[in-house]
């Protein structure tokens, strides 16, 4: 190994991917983008809603059940419907996401203490935002049952507290899982690139005929996408403490630990597809099939725990679920070393196989 | 490059370009393996409907009711307990996500809810907030449960005076795939349309073949129609395969007509194109261009398109830059073709922004294409 050809070798990586002024725009601008985009749509809360009320009741228990509907903070609209056609076509068109009806018995069972019921039609099409809706519907029905008929309350209480971000707050979760995204797609469009380019450019046989060795030719292409990716990552860690207050109570330096180890496994992935194409388009389709399920099953569109048990063993392969694990648990948990590195060992050997088999296609590229 | 049209000339531009698809594996890749894949992470991995949860219950009372308690808890469908008495092993579990909340019937229970009371405290990980929220309306509910059935017992009114039945039309057992096949195809759209689109054509100028078809006698009209035409079709039959597989496979009902699903498809593949051919004639740059055109056609068709987020629960602000979303209007009218069914005055207006935005883009395209060439 020779330490002036590799930094030779890694100085020409460096200069092919930020020479371009558009290209090191595009570094920089598009991360920013994605953070502003994230935190302003990301939004687990269904706010503003419009619903649509059928009242056939006209009496006093519909009426406080709308009067509290009314008070609600998330339901901004009330529609009233007056019959089942205008009830299909509220919810067909989407002027409400739900409607609720009562019945002509509903307040004359209130009054005679027999347990009423007041039916709620939702959108199914939209079913995650219908079944958040039916459960603030939930809430206030009750909230009406207790506030006309106390004596039928049962004492006790649940009283709740959420640890590491009281407030529930969603930006809390996305913000330290688009770092983990951040680091290994910055890392990872790069690392795609680097080989597909010299080939369709025609000076990947240049690069064969020089004196460098196989390694060293290796270290000098993956070393700037890993230096990309905690780039990018120092970015984020910056940004978003400071801008978005989301608190990073643990350890920064096991953060950059996990993103190393993280990124060693990336760019071994980007490096397969690299050696693979043909094209810098290939490359780039290749690095999209890699990066949506790598994405999707990271647990941050859905919990792991969620999915069924064969798909859970191979997301155990997968570097980014690792590295979401210890980015949530760092920043909003203060997670202790020793849980950070169970969750990290992982990272290793996944690193060497994904670093292992690249380097076989490399070669065998080369031949 | 003349003006005029030519059917010889086009034709052959035409064969040029489905040569290029078809002798590329990765454009088979991106419209036949994607979409699949797609539907089969959306199908198993990307479930929103949760499951048994982890969590810890710490026991500080011996009485009969706090056992009675934790039983119901230990019975629950909905939760898996680690139970212990002492809490400090729990708390260390929820730092390292082993459990995803910790509910503590506390020393006295038993005692309180003889006297009709009888609070528990519930702990949860806020840091999955969707997680963390499940937890703690669970946890209550197995409580407030328990505690009926206690009244009951003892002769106390325990239905709840007033309950809502709902109801879930187009999707009553609330399948979440529903509503992602939809988000799938969109996506698979938005990569054939503006991302392959975009790249194909970046290469052409990084290549240097762009001044090569310049000095033909080929006309824009001619050279637009053959770029786009092959790329509208394969996105057609990405979103058939997409569909196929969805209906075959995962049980998705199309309850609207097979017509209205490509009218919607194919107004939605018009700005797509249209923008991945701005976003080519701009840069001239295929790393540059892959990496524009997932910020401003990606990124945004994901987003801001209404498929995972809310669109009127986000600030104002926001809510005015989706209607520049050209994906926007793309699931609603697909969401409704899936599982509601044929409703064309809903279709329509969509139908209808979707030209718009795709006659800009075409406009603004050809506009930079000639600026180059002049």
């Amino acid at each position: 190994m020779n330490g002036r050809r590799i930094l030779a070798m890694v100085t020409k990586e460096l200069w092919a991917v930020l020479r371009d002024p558009h290209a090191r725009l595009v570094l920089i601008a598009p991360p920013l983008m994605q953070l502003i985009l994230f935190s302003a749509a990301a939004t687990l809360e269904v706010k503003n809603v419009t619903i649509g009320v059928w009242d056939r009741d006209n009496g006093a228990a519909s009426a406080e059940f709308i009067n509290q509907l009314a008070g609600s903070p998330n339901i901004r609209r009330i529609v009233r419907i007056d019959s089942p056609k205008a009830l299909r076509t509220a919810i067909d068109d989407q002027q409400v996401i739900g409607a609720i009806i009562f019945d002509q018995a509903f307040s004359r069972d209130v009054a005679a203490h027999r347990p009423a019921t007041a039916q709620a039609i939702f959108d199914g099409r939209r079913s995650n935002a219908a079944q958040i809706v039916a459960g603030y519907l939930g809430t206030i029905a009750a909230s009406v049952g207790a506030t006309i008929r106390p004596e039928t309350s049962v004492g006790g209480q649940t009283v709740v507290s959420h640890w590491f971000n009281p407030n529930l707050d969603y930006l809390w979760f996305v913000m330290p899982a688009l770092v983990v995204t951040i680091c290994s797609l910055s890392a990872l469009s790069v690392t795609v690139q680097s080989v597909a380019r010299e080939r369709e450019l025609g000076t990947f046989d240049q690069l064969m005929v020089s004196p460098l060795r196989l390694h060293e030719i290796l270290i000098g292409k993956l070393t700037p996408p890993i230096l990309i990716g905690l780039f990018n990552t120092t970015l984020y860690l910056m940004v978003i403490p400071l801008f978005y207050g989301v608190p990073l109570v643990g350890s920064v330096l096991l953060l950059y630990l996990a993103a190393f180890a993280s990124l060693l496994a990336v760019v071994g992935v980007g490096m397969m597809v690299s050696a693979l194409s043909q094209t810098q388009q290939q490359a780039f389709l290749g690095m999209f099939l890699v990066t949506v399920p790598m994405t999707l099953l990271s647990g941050f569109a859905a919990p792991v725990d969620n999915m069924p048990g064969w798909l859970q063993i191979i997301a155990e392969a997968n570097p980014q679920k690792h590295f979401l694990v210890i980015s949530e648990g760092l920043f909003l948990k203060g997670m202790p070393a020793a849980a950070v590195l169970r969750e990290l060992w992982p990272l290793i050997p996944i690193a060497a196989v994904t670093l292992t088999v690249s380097t076989l296609l490399f070669r065998s590229r080369m031949e | 490059m003349s003006a005029g049209f030519d059917r010889r000339r086009f034709r052959a531009m035409l064969v040029k370009e489905a040569r290029q698809i078809v002798r590329d594996p990765s454009t088979f890749l991106i419209a036949f393996v994607l979409p699949i894949l797609l539907i089969f992470l959306f199908g198993f991995g990307v479930n929103l409907d949760t499951a048994r949860t982890d969590i810890g219950l710490s026991r500080q009372d011996d009485g009969a009711a706090a056992r009675a308690l934790a039983g119901a808890f230990q019975h629950s469908r909905w939760f898996a307990v680690r139970q212990t008495g002492a809490i400090e092993p729990l708390e260390n579990a929820l730092v390292a996500g082993e459990v995803h909340g910790i509910v503590v019937i506390p020393n006295g229970f038993s005692r309180e809810a003889a006297a009709g009371g009888g609070d528990i405290q519930v702990i949860t990980d806020g840091s999955s907030p969707n997680t963390a929220g499940f937890v703690a309306s669970y946890a209550d509910g197995v409580r407030a449960s328990w505690a009926a059935a206690r009244a009951a017992e003892r002769g106390q009114p325990a239905a709840p005076p007033i309950a809502l039945v709902p109801r879930f039309w187009f999707n009553p057992a609330l399948a979440s795939r529903y509503f992602l096949v939809p988000g799938a195809i969109a996506i698979v759209m938005t990569m054939i349309g503006s991302l392959l689109t975009a790249l194909i054509i970046a290469r052409e100028w990084e290549r240097g073949t762009m001044e090569a078809i310049m000095a033909t006698p080929l006309g824009m009209g001619e050279f637009i129609a053959s770029k786009v035409i092959p790329y509208f079709l394969l996105g057609i039959g990405s979103m058939t395969v997409c569909t196929l597989i969805a209906i075959a496979v995962f049980g998705v009902p199309l309850r609207g007509s097979p017509l209205a699903l490509l009218v919607i498809a194919s107004a939605f593949l018009i700005p797509a194109l249209g923008l991945g051919l701005l976003i080519s004639a701009t840069t001239k740059n295929q790393f540059v261009a892959s990496q524009i055109a997932l910020l401003t056609a990606f990124l945004p068709g994901m987003l801001l398109s209404g498929f995972l987020f809310e669109i009127p629960s986000m600030p104002r602000w926001v809510q005015a830059i989706t209607y520049a979303v050209p994906a926007r209007y793309l699931i609603p009218p697909l969401q409704t073709v899936f599982a509601a069914g044929d409703n064309w005055g809903l279709f329509l207006p969509d139908i209808a922004a979707m030209l718009g935005f795709g006659l800009l883009f075409f406009t603004l395209a050809i506009r930079a294409n000639r600026r180059r060439i002049a």
